[in-house]
């Protein structure tokens, strides 16, 4: 790895760092915009009650003092402050125990998604035109313009309500398999056509005529040549799966009631938990814009002829 | 006579004038034809793009003409009485049924009009209900693309065009925007503008549109046009060292007018195309927002809204959640498709 390209990875992250910079202090602001404070809308309090309760979580202060601690407390302790709804919480302990499910969850979708897509993508560019590839594609297609919460919902319809095979409650061992199929629908479909592409392109490449015309056996030709090159824009795609996997979660989490992240993140907000939602709005866009970083990262790994820039 | 292949001698029948019937053979045959109109041509050669190009008009209509005629509006609540008893038998209703009081109006000759959808919990026709929902997509979709593409357009074709210092501020921007995760921004920013918002458009027109559909038109303007402005940015990068820039230049034409009449029509086809496939994805994250329960205002249904109401009733109701979700996915679908053909017979890089 040549010096331009490690300033290129250095200007990376950089810029990585200067996002999450950018998403906490909107999420700050944005949050702290909302008119009344977060202790509105329950009981009427005293106003002694009030600003006690104010002085106990740091409110009565100006808001970019308020912004000052906030930050630094994240930066130096890793501590979003506690829950306004979930009293004696703290919401880092929260997310910790929300995300525990919610990466089982995403970690096993990412790699259904990964081995049946680049498998189907494979094998419809070996059969192109045939049958298979036509059949392939016309699922993917479908596949890729249905929203998650459609999807998720069809499937736990189908599977939950009619068949009655799957649990609709995502609590249990078997209730995950519902959301992580929802989860990897998507993906596997988009990883899929991107294999498929991909592997048309490489096998129409003069170093495979080359292989075949030596005697290489098709075997080997299409795993350790063609496959290891078509892989190449699979791993690009790893920075937006995880995005896309992440935001998914929300909704599927959301529908089959799955206690992850996600769900903390819509109940939070519809409880308006305020710290509840900066934190794991924080925590959510820190890991997609890192994920992504990784991503392109590995790109320049896996090719070195890429250039980066 | 036989002739000598190699005689020098010239043949005089070569040099007879052409009949009028042999000219006539040689003229260019074809009208000449626009890029326009190539471009239609092969659109429409493309059999997919031209269904689903259908099929959109025939819903866009639909969504316009139907709520004319039918005679009951999403927001009615049938079974209401005349003294705010509500009459039970109208709420739930299966495809085809009809209410007490309506069924005494048959029995008494009267033709009531059939409630093709049935009704949902609350008594009101489903059907005009999904009809409202298809409109409130597709009207977000499309003001939504119509946003993005003024402010990347505008913002895109100024730092291409400046250059320098301007293009460098611009671009750091568009890097950091495009990094975040717009989903949860969109839910962020939608959910409190939701609350700032309801205030300070209070007693104007806006209000009647209602705060959600707002908010999310201020998210899609704040997050979404910085892919547009990208793309347009590196087609007018390109564009502006060619010759009739220089030419325009020299003539003395300024900045503004080399912009608009020069360079922006010059990536039409690159707009026209990203714009179109932008509709698509917008529906997609109305769709999302309204089902968490972030997008338009109760009682105005969107296709998310309502398939998330279907929720609570899955397993006696379950039609209510396969409609909303065939119409969008449907709607979906046949606009990324048409995109994609667009895409193939207008993009002049792609000819070659």
């Amino acid at each position: 790895m040549n010096s331009k390209n490690l300033l290129y990875i250095a200007k990376r992250i950089l810029l990585c760092l200067l996002t999450i910079w950018v998403v906490i202090t909107v999420t700050f602001f944005v949050v702290h915009a909302v008119p009344g404070g977060p202790f509105n809308g329950e009981k009427a309090l005293s106003p002694a009650a009030e600003a006690a309760l104010k002085e106990k979580y740091g409110l009565d202060k100006p808001v970019w003092q308020q912004y000052l601690t906030y930050l630094s407390d994240i930066v130096t302790k890793f501590d979003f402050g506690p829950s306004i709804k979930l009293r004696g919480r703290q919401v880092i302990d929260i997310i910790g125990d929300g995300m525990r499910t919610s990466a089982k969850l995403g970690l096993i979708a990412a790699g259904i998604a990964l081995v049946t897509g680049v498998v189907l993508g494979a094998v419809a560019a070996l059969r192109r035109n045939k049958i298979v590839d036509r059949v392939i594609m016309v699922i993917t297609t479908a596949f890729i313009s249905m929203p998650s919460f459609i999807m998720g919902t069809l499937l736990l319809l189908i599977f939950a309500v009619n068949l009655r095979v799957f649990p609709a409650n995502g609590t249990t061992a078997a209730g995950l398999v519902l959301p992580v199929i929802t989860l990897s629908l998507y993906p596997t479909a988009h990883i899929t056509r991107l294999t498929r592409s991909a592997m048309l392109d490489v096998l129409g490449q003069d170093y495979i005529r080359t292989a075949r015309a030596k005697g290489v056996s098709g075997a080997k030709i299409i795993f350790g040549h063609a496959l290891k090159n078509s892989l190449i824009p699979v791993i690009t795609y790893f920075g937006p799966m995880l995005a896309y996997i992440v935001t998914g979660s929300i909704v599927v989490e959301k529908i089959f009631a799955v206690p992850g992240i996600g769900r903390d993140f819509v109940n939070s907000i519809i409880n308006r938990d305020y710290p509840l939602v900066m934190g794991t709005t924080i925590v959510l866009a820190s890991l997609i814009v890192i994920m992504n970083l990784i991503g392109d990262i590995m790109y320049k790994v896996v090719d070195p002829r890429i250039n980066l820039e | 006579m036989k002739k000598n292949p190699f005689s020098m001698q010239v043949d005089l029948d070569a040099f007879i004038p052409a009949t009028s019937e042999e000219k006539e053979y040689m003229v260019q045959m074809r009208p000449s034809s626009t890029f326009f109109r190539d471009g239609v041509k092969r659109l429409l050669k493309n059999k997919v793009a031209t269904v689903c190009f259908f099929l959109i008009v025939a819903i866009v209509i639909a969504c316009i003409v139907i709520p004319w005629f039918w005679p009951y509006s999403y927001d009615q609540i049938l079974g209401l009485g005349e003294f705010g008893k509500t009459d039970k038998s109208f709420n739930n209703l299966k495809p085809f049924e009809y209410g007490e009081t309506e069924l005494a109006r048959i029995e008494n000759g009267e033709s009531v009009f059939p409630h093709v959808f049935g009704t949902d919990s609350q008594g009101r026709d489903y059907f005009i209900r999904v009809v409202y929902g298809t409109r409130i997509s597709l009207v977000v979709g499309f003001f939504a693309s119509i946003i993005v593409l003024v402010i990347g357009m505008t913002i895109g074709s100024l730092a291409g065009y400046l250059g320098g210092k301007v293009d460098m501020i611009i671009m750091r921007i568009v890097d950091i925007i495009y990094s975040l995760p717009d989903v949860l921004m969109v839910i962020l920013i939608g959910t409190v503008l939701k609350q700032t918002l309801g205030e300070a458009i209070e007693g104007t027109f806006l209000q009647s549109i209602g705060t959600n559909i707002i908010s999310l038109f201020i998210v899609f303007a704040v997050l979404y046009w910085v892919s547009m402005a990208r793309l347009i940015r590196g087609q007018i990068l390109s564009l502006r060292e060619q010759e009739y820039v220089l030419s325009a230049r020299a003539t003395g034409a300024n900045g503004r007018w080399i912009i608009t009449k020069h360079l922006v029509p010059n990536c039409i086809s690159v707009i026209i195309i990203s714009t179109a496939l932008q509709i698509p994805s917008a529906i997609f994250t109305e769709s999302y927002l309204s089902f968490l329960g972030l997008g338009v205002n109760a009682p105005m249904p969107s296709l998310g809204s309502l398939a998330s109401d279907a929720l609570s009733g899955i397993s006696s109701y379950s039609y209510r959640l396969v409609i909303p979700a065939i119409v969008i996915s449907l709607i979906v679908l046949s606009l990324n498709l048409f995109g994609d053909g667009l895409r193939d017979a207008f993009d002049p890089k792609l000819n070659s």
